[in-house]
């Protein structure tokens, strides 16, 4: 119970720091629309429906890495994770409830994502949504994860995507999977066993990652 | 409450402490001093549990939760107020009556007033007093502080000093600084780093 509470106040914490300083979120939509737009216009007039869900993931992906990059942006820039380090609480919460706000921000932007990907090209089914959920689980807690090793970094902003993106690797072959097979249980059922999998990994070995 | 043998920390092929013994009972006042680059703040790190040492042992009678520490930075986040970056401390610690600590604190450190505003809006003397409001919050048993007059006016100065005195006697103090003559009425232990 304390574990939740604890999971509670930092998860506040980060999203009243986004709202202050609203650094990662209007990035995000500007990022995320400004891909829709720019592919409207490059790609044929009718693009095929298996060219735009890839687009699609491409563009969720990378929005998801600007979070990801910010992430820990306000901890590296004052030193904050000696303060959250020495705290009494387990420090998987600090992870949990970092991938918790970045999950809140990436769910924000496919609010919005989603709809402009209709408008633009296909129409977004259930299937689809139900994958967008379990992919951004898996985006959220692999990519925070990383993203706390990278931020230790003097090549953060590069470290990043290069461990990230080829972890994402399997999210994408899900989640693709999930959005245009006539049968997607298996994709889905994949994604869920990874966001399972990655899930206990990165809860169990935080720890390591934030000792000095 | 803290003893160390040995202790020694590198950073890459830089040696930035060697052979420290340190023994610091319950309700000690050992004052650390030495030049800047002489590892003060890397001793207080890893004695306050922050960074391992290289070579050498620390053994510590408190836990997480009996330390307080002030480093070199604040550790509060500029864009919360005061009262929210000690509402977030004071949960993690589980403060008991924890609003009326922080209200008490806030008010000894004369920032009542602005307890709502941002810290990005506050002078280094005002973030310095909410750093030690921070370290207070939960009334640690082991006291780590690294410089803690830096930035200061006097009338600051004088309520750290006002604060140290009424401690003094139940806690354990581990402090830096470069005005050990500030801190001699309260010192029972002192090392100097070369």
């Amino acid at each position: 119970m304390s574990y939740a509470r604890d999971v509670g106040a930092l998860t506040r914490k980060d999203l009243l720091l986004e709202l202050r300083a609203r650094d990662t979120l209007p990035a995000m939509l500007l990022f995320v629309a400004a891909v829709f737009v720019v592919f409207h216009f490059a790609l044929p007039a009718t693009p095929s429906r298996l060219a735009t869900t890839g687009l699609l993931w491409v563009a969720i992906l990378f929005t998801a890495l600007l979070a990801l990059g910010r992430a820990f942006v306000p901890e590296r820039e004052q030193r904050m994770f000696d303060g959250l380090v020495l705290a009494p609480c387990d420090r998987s919460a600090i992870w949990l409830a970092k991938s918790l706000a970045t999950l809140a921000f990436l769910a924000a932007a496919e609010v919005v994502a989603l709809p402009l990907y209709a408008l633009f090209f296909h129409r977004v089914g259930g299937a689809t949504v139900l994958a967008v959920v379990l992919a951004d689980v898996g985006i959220c807690a692999v990519g925070t994860f990383l993203g706390a090793m990278a931020v230790a970094t003097r090549a953060r902003d590069l470290l990043l995507p290069l461990l990230f993106l080829p972890l994402a690797v399997p999210i994408v072959v899900g989640a693709v999977g999930g959005s245009v097979s006539h049968a997607p249980g298996r994709y889905l059922a994949f994604l869920g066993l990874y966001d399972l999998l990655f899930a206990v990994i990165c809860w169990a070995s935080f720890e390591f990652v934030v000792a000095e | 409450m803290l003893t160390a043998q040995r202790l020694g920390k590198r950073y890459g092929d830089r040696r930035v402490l060697r052979g420290i013994d340190l023994d610091l009972p319950r309700g000690g006042f050992l004052v650390v001093t030495g030049p800047n680059g002489s590892g003060k703040t890397t001793l207080l790190r890893i004695c306050a549990g922050l960074a391992t040492p290289s070579e050498g042992k620390v053994e510590r009678a408190a836990g997480r939760a009996e330390i307080g520490y002030l480093g070199h930075e604040p550790l509060v986040y500029r864009e919360l107020s005061a009262l929210e970056n000690l509402e977030l401390y004071g949960r993690l610690y589980r403060v008991p009556e924890r609003r009326e600590r922080i209200g008490m604190l806030l008010e000894r450190f004369g920032l009542w007033e602005v307890r709502h505003e941002r810290v990005a809006s506050y002078s280094r003397g005002m973030t310095q007093r909410l750093a030690l409001c921070r370290v207070l919050l939960h009334d640690p048993a082991l006291l780590v502080l690294d410089e803690p007059y830096t930035a200061l006016d006097e009338a600051g100065a004088e309520l750290l000093d006002m604060q140290l005195a009424e401690l003094r006697r139940e806690r354990t103090f581990l402090v830096s600084t470069h005005d050990p003559a500030r801190l001699e009425p309260l010192a029972e232990a002192r090392l100097a780093l070369a």
